[in-house]
């Protein structure tokens, strides 16, 4: 298929994922805009009184970006991997198999369909966040390029455990046990800066640090770690992960027998 | 050209089990072909190769000129594939799965409206365009599939068991509907466990047993090697026992209906003379089994060794 037949399919996907993710609404968009409302509550309201300034911001002001971004990892990560599982489950991802498609196209168009969600709950959340406290943008540009590219990293991450899943189990085993960890030890709610300099070290292996203090800096303009690194890390995680489908597609790890 | 071309195609499983032992097959373009054999003979990791669902040990399979190693995307542009099993996203609507079937293969739009319309129309699903797939009748399902199949237009469709769990009605419809468009061009493979759908439609017929082809050969040729067929007669007169009758094996069933098995030497009047001759009169016949049906177990029963091709 030529280029303008492979971007008909890869809108396809995009439009069947969209109208999924708003078929099921009350498992896609209520739970993060309800989770993050408590956190804003609990943790910016009444926590954060007590707690203060942060870096010179308010709490509630220094936690939103990393809440933003907490949301758009999870859900453009959560996205891909049910929708790609459940396709494999029900066996209807045949369908895009029997296809002449080429499996970039099938990686593209999922990747996308995640990065949708993701933005559509960043969204969402930002607008709960505006109700709690002030958010001025210092850069624009990276604020959205940095975002857009986290989402692109966890939505293709998401895609290769699906790859991988062989039951519901499977899907929610990288969630539980490695994104959420690694999101609240990757500076949501603090700076690493008020850790001991080991446990700073430590959490500078932890690439979600990047990103949530490369989105800060796109929002507040302030940051424990290098913007330039944080874009070497997305850029490299994007073009690894990428790989990575396509190489588990073209052998057909997961999908073919 | 061949619509399909297959050489030697051997598939070798993770576990060892050997699904494909070296098939060949050739299927003619515009040709309606029946692929049978057994459970576990083969069939459907034999067409889940060719819809490149399962990767192949070794051997060449060409769609309508195009190698599935060289020239993939051309060899899936003209198939169409009805699995055995429903493959359906069962929460979307009956709309949605065939025109996002379009936009895989690169149709949009208007086209794809145009496509969508004209075959739920003639699959008699129009009405249902707006419901979940899960909402479906077992048929309608099998029907949705060959809907899905043909909106990209496929020169070659494979249906693996289409009208398995369909009732009558239904089935009859379909196999019009099949008649129809493979009349209007487009070859057809069929695997199905009702023989007498395949005698029905097919003029090609191909068996496949244990990974081997053991038939290849045109239907009317396949059925010219029967040569011997069974009738039940129910009897006008109670017997004791089965007659004697020259020339032909008799046998009297529990139901005390008699079972009369002639070679191709004898005809049926000479029958009816004997069993005149004996007072015993016939109120109706009845073939046993569907003469495919007969040839195909005889077939399946001999070993692979005595297969009579493909080996």
């Amino acid at each position: 298929m030529n280029i303008a037949l492979n971007l008909v399919a890869v809108r396809t996907i995009v439009r069947k994922e969209m109208i999924r993710v708003l078929r099921i609404w009350v498992q896609t968009i209520v739970p993060p805009a309800i989770t993050m409302t408590l956190y804003f509550i609990i943790f910016g309201n009444l926590i954060g009184r007590r707690i203060g300034t942060m870096d010179g911001f308010d709490y509630m002001q220094y936690i939103a970006p990393g809440l933003i971004m907490m949301s758009v990892i999870t859900s453009s990560y959560g996205n891909v991997v049910s929708s790609f599982f459940g396709a494999k489950f029900g066996r209807h991802v045949e369908e895009m198999l029997v296809s002449p498609m080429s499996n970039a196209t099938i990686i593209i168009g999922h990747v996308a369909g995640g990065v949708l969600r993701g933005m559509l709950i960043g969204i969402l959340v930002t607008i709960v966040a505006l109700f709690f406290t002030r958010l001025e943008v210092a850069h624009p540009f990276i604020m959205i390029s940095v975002v857009l590219l986290s989402s692109i990293v966890f939505s293709l991450a998401g895609f290769i455990n699906a790859v991988f899943a062989k039951k519901f189990d499977d899907i929610s085993i990288v969630p539980t046990f490695v994104l959420t960890p690694l999101t609240y030890l990757g500076g949501v709610f603090y700076s690493i800066s008020m850790l001991p300099e080991f446990w700073q070290a430590v959490s500078k292996v932890n690439p979600i640090l990047y990103m949530v203090n490369a989105f800060r800096y796109g929002i507040l303009g302030t940051s424990d770690i290098s913007i330039g690194y944080a874009y070497a890390i997305l850029l490299v995680f994007v073009i690894l992960l990428f790989s990575a489908c396509v190489l588990l597609m073209r052998k057909g790890v997961g999908i073919r027998e | 050209m061949n619509a399909l071309t297959i050489k030697n195609l051997t598939k070798t499983y993770d576990n060892g089990n050997q699904a494909l032992k070296g098939i060949d097959l050739n299927v003619g373009s515009g040709d309606f072909y029946a692929l049978l054999g057994p459970n576990g003979a083969g069939k459907t990791t034999a067409i889940g190769i060719i819809s490149s669902l399962v990767n192949k040990t070794a051997g060449k399979v060409e769609i309508f000129g195009h190698d599935l190693d060289t020239d993939l995307e051309a060899a899936k542009s003209c198939l169409g594939l009805v699995p055995q099993e429903i493959n359906l996203n069962l929460w979307d609507s009956v709309e949605n799965i065939v025109t996002n079937q379009a936009g895989y293969y690169g149709i949009g739009g208007k086209v794809a409206k145009q496509r969508v319309e004209k075959y739920l129309r003639e699959l008699r699903l129009w009405d249902r365009r707006g419901d979940i797939a899960r909402s479906l009748s077992g048929g309608m399902k099998r029907r949705l599939m060959i809907a899905r199949a043909l909106v990209h237009e496929p020169r070659l469709l494979i249906l693996d068991e289409p009208t398995a769990g369909v009732d009558i009605e239904i089935r009859r419809s379909m196999w019009e509907y099949l008649q129809e468009i493979n009349a209007a061009g487009t070859t057809i493979i069929l695997t199905t466990h009702y023989l007498e759908e395949a005698e029905t439609l097919c003029r090609h017929i191909g068996i496949i047993d244990a990974g081997r082809i053991i038939e290849d050969a045109p239907m009317s040729s396949v059925l010219r090697q029967l040569q011997r067929e069974v009738f039940v007669l129910s009897l006008a007169t109670q017997v004791s026992e089965a007659p004697h009758l020259q020339g032909f094996e008799t046998r009297l069933r529990e139901d005390g209906e008699l079972e009369v098995a002639k070679g191709p030497d004898k005809d049926l009047n000479e029958l009816f003379a004997q069993l005149s001759e004996k007072h015993i009169g016939v109120v109706s016949m009845r073939n046993k089994a569907n003469r495919l049906e007969e040839l195909f177990m005889r077939l399946v029963e001999q070993k692979p060794g005595q297969a009579r091709s493909g080996q």
